[in-house]
């Protein structure tokens, strides 16, 4: 038995507004699978379920604001049996026990996959669904065996309204500025950062990309932030220190590398959804993963799991045009990589000065957790794998 | 001024007789006896024995002089005792009234008016109780017309006997006695339109004859649990005013209907298949229905009240439909 | 092709990416990158739209020469697709 709760989708979160429910009681689920959608200070974010089961039962209604941690769902796992009051399953009352056990499990008939299950649904509620356009995957039924009517997608409408209006509200600039101040003042506080700094020659990369690149379609091509982000996996998994977490008073490394990728929001703010998985992804799948990001940040429709498994954070703060950035760490990570901008540079190597394309590319890292002599085999790992595209 | 239902029903007669010297009363008892719910009484003395006829105990010969009477340009208002009667001249209904328009080839009609008490609730046992209105309501080319109110007893009969084809109207036994007020000009209504007698959006209560008080009654004690009932008056059985129900049920999107007739293939049956038929996409949950029991009406007092539709069931139905359908 | 459809076609990839933008207010040889704030993923984008929508073809070489608007309609008047 397991209880579906309200995340915590990232440091600062404390409560969030459960915005709808895509599943019912009876639906079966699999780890991974969408199940609700929640309105945060950064958006509304589309829920995962972490356990393969059947959700048995729902305890918060859409427009509720409870805060991290209420339990939302009772999920029951798979194998496991429905639930019978622990009181009654006791050897003192097996008489008792059996007549509260209601009929055998094994007579009960099996959920059927949310999938190809036809929505109970009144023929009104339907028309009125369609006239309103709510989605009736979306609305919970109340009438009879959970059928859905009319006032439910009544409810559903109006939720759907006050709460886009609540969440609204809650992205907008002040929502979500005194959600980075929150995140970023508890880290400049708690964090004792230190910075480090490395430039590296990249004449051999690009054209190695620019060669590729003639080979792709336009759709195809790569942006050198794919290689970045690549090479910083790769980094990682030399110097795993510098991936995972501080929590708990300890320092907890991740065997997972999972890229929180910096973007930056139009209306103003940002957020670092992960990328996970970076370090097995190849350079196409990496590109077609952020630009699915990328887009799905800006739209809003970004999942718990891309909101809180983060083990560090990249951002490429070039296209601006800055040199280097000296970033802060978003806890409870244990590192931030910065790039700069790609500039031709006067660069010395073997005894002669040349013009070379230069990134300048910094770590920021929380010294409870390392220490300077691993962030600087971190970085030199970085410039050695963003020097070699082939082996990305 | 207040009148009862037989009062309203006996001035429409005696109306009838007074402006159209076609028109004339015949039946069992109607005559001396006054008829058998005394609807006549007094006609007898007012207008004489050949408008006010009594006729030997043979439904099936004296509906067919009507139809002959009606053939031969008479306005013939033939009173049968109860409707479980008029199956002994079901044939002269339902194959000669019924028929002669369409096998004369719209040369012969009818305007013939029949009639008839109809319904329980007065312990007259199996053989006089029974509510077959939505049973004839299946015979094209007759009209059934069940009024309910003061005002429909004193003014649907003028309008059936200006009809140029049979209507045959429907008397539910237990409304004799109803009082109420009419107004002194009252006089012919249509006998074409439901008419919706309290408004209400949780709710449509469809129903017709005796039902219609008791559905009254009921959307009364429902209104003070906070359930607005919408009562709809159906009013003519054949043909039905799809449009009046249909758009209270597009008002409400909940039906209930109250019918005092078997459920297997009654007018409630109907009125359903119609529902989904015109109404499907406005509809919130199943149509209900609430009819008399399928066995032939009891004798004993209780039992009786058993069977026939009550207030208390129509109240817990619509609770129902209400609370659980949204 | 015209002109006109190419000047469409360059405010709908644009709106798809900044859909806040007011495209009036950009001159023609304004940094289209710098005035709406478009980062390199967004900008790829709206090429991507653009060679979608117009069939223009866009070498990765090029992409340094199509900075501002008068760039993009003058380069891909130039490399249409002969209908």
């Amino acid at each position: 038995m397991g209880e579906f709760r309200m995340p915590s989708l990232g440091a600062d979160m404390e409560a969030g507004t459960l915005l709808l429910w895509k599943v019912q009681p009876g639906d079966r689920v699999k780890r991974g699978d969408i199940i609700a959608e929640v309105a945060t200070d950064k958006g509304d974010i589309e829920i995962e379920v972490f356990e393969d089961g059947v959700v048995e039962q729902i305890l918060v209604e859409p427009g509720s604001k409870v805060p991290v941690g209420t339990p939302l769902a009772v999920i029951r796992s798979d194998g496991e049996q429905v639930s019978v009051p622990a009181e009654s399953a006791g050897p003192a009352a097996p008489q008792r026990a059996l007549s509260e056990m209601g009929p055998p499990t094994e007579l009960q008939p099996p959920p059927r996959p949310a999938a190809d299950r036809r929505p109970r649904i009144s023929p009104a509620a339907r028309k009125l669904a369609s006239d309103l356009g709510v989605d009736i995957d979306t609305v919970r039924g109340t009438g009879p065996g959970g059928a859905v009517q009319r006032a439910d997608v009544e409810r559903a409408a109006e939720t759907k309204g006050a709460l886009r209006e609540v969440s609204e509200r809650a992205t907008d600039r002040t929502g979500m500025r005194r959600s980075i101040a929150a995140a970023m003042a508890r880290s400049n506080r708690e964090i004792p950062h230190y910075y480090l700094a490395t430039s590296i020659d990249l004449s051999a990369t690009l054209s190695w990309l620019e060669t590729e690149n003639e080979k792709r379609s336009i759709k195809e091509r790569l942006l050198p932030a794919i290689l970045m982000v690549k090479a910083v996996a790769k980094a990682l998994g030399a110097v795993p220190e510098l991936n995972g977490y501080w929590s708990e008073d300890r320092h907890q490394p991740q065997e997972s590398i999972h890229i929180g990728f910096a973007v930056s929001l139009r209306e103003g703010g940002l957020i670092a959804p992960a990328i996970h998985h970076a370090d097995r992804k190849s350079l196409d799948e990496l590109m077609e993963a952020m630009r699915g990001l990328i887009e799905r940040t800006r739209a809003g429709r970004l999942r718990s799991s891309e909101m809180t498994d983060a083990t560090i954070t990249v951002t490429n703060l070039g296209d601006l045009g800055v040199e280097a950035v000296y970033g802060v760490i978003n806890p409870p990570q244990l590192a931030l990589v910065g790039f700069g901008k790609i500039t031709d540079r006067p660069w010395a190597e073997n005894g002669a000065v040349g013009v070379r394309p230069v990134v300048t590319a910094t770590l920021a890292a929380d010294h409870r957790a390392t220490d300077g002599r691993q962030g600087a085999q971190f970085l030199e790992a970085l410039k050695r794998h963003l020097q070699e595209p082939a082996s990305l | 001024m207040e009148v009862t239902y037989r009062e309203a029903m006996r001035e429409a007669i005696r109306e009838a007789l007074q402006k159209d010297d076609r028109v004339f009363l015949m039946g069992e008892d109607v005559g001396r006896y006054g008829g058998c719910f005394a609807v006549s009484k007094g006609l007898l003395e007012e207008f004489g024995p050949e408008r006010i006829r009594d006729t030997p105990l043979s439904e099936a010969a004296f509906v067919g002089a009507g139809i002959g009477a009606a053939l031969g340009g008479m306005r013939p208002i033939v009173e049968i005792m109860t409707v479980n009667f008029s199956l002994l001249a079901l044939d002269q209904i339902v194959n000669n009234a019924a028929t002669y328009l369409h096998m004369s080839g719209g040369q012969f009609h009818v305007p013939l008016v029949i009639r008839m008490a109809t319904g329980g609730g007065k312990q007259l046992a199996a053989q006089h109780s029974h509510s077959l209105e939505g049973w004839y309501a299946h015979i094209p080319g007759i009209k059934i017309v069940t009024p309910a109110t003061i005002e429909d007893a004193r003014g649907m009969l003028a309008t059936a006997l200006a009809d140029p084809d049979p209507v045959l109207i429907f008397e539910n036994s237990t409304l004799y006695n109803r009082k109420g007020q009419l107004a002194p000009e009252a006089g012919a209504v249509d006998i074409e339109r439901a008419r919706v007698h309290r408004a209400g959006r949780d709710v449509s209560l469809l129903t017709y004859g005796a039902s219609l008080f008791k559905s009254l009654d009921a959307a009364a004690a429902l209104a003070e649990e906070g359930i607005e009932a919408e009562v709809i008056d159906l009013r003519t059985l054949r043909p039905l005013d799809d449009e009046t129900f249909i758009g209270s049920v597009t008002r409400t999107h909940r039906a209930v209907i109250v019918d005092e007739g078997w459920r297997s293939g009654s007018i409630s049956a109907e009125i359903s298949a119609r529902l989904m038929e015109k109404a499907f996409y406005e509809l919130d949950g199943p149509v209900e229905r609430i009819c008399s029991a399928e066995v032939p009406m009891p004798y004993a007092s209780h039992l009786e009240q058993a069977a026939l539709p009550n207030v208390e069931r129509i109240v817990s139905t619509v609770r129902n439909v209400v609370r659980t359908h949204g | 092709m015209t002109e006109r459809d190419i000047r469409q076609a360059i405010a709908k990839a644009l709106g798809r990416v900044a859909p806040e933008a007011n495209l009036e207010e950009l001159s023609s040889d304004e940094n289209i990158r710098e005035a709406l704030d478009i980062d390199s993923f967004d900008y790829l984008n709206v090429l991507i739209a653009l060679n979608e929508e117009l069939g223009v073809e866009i070498p990765e070489k090029d992409y340094s020469r199509l900075a501002t608007l008068a760039d993009l309609v003058r380069y891909l008047s130039t490399h249409a697709p002969q209908q």
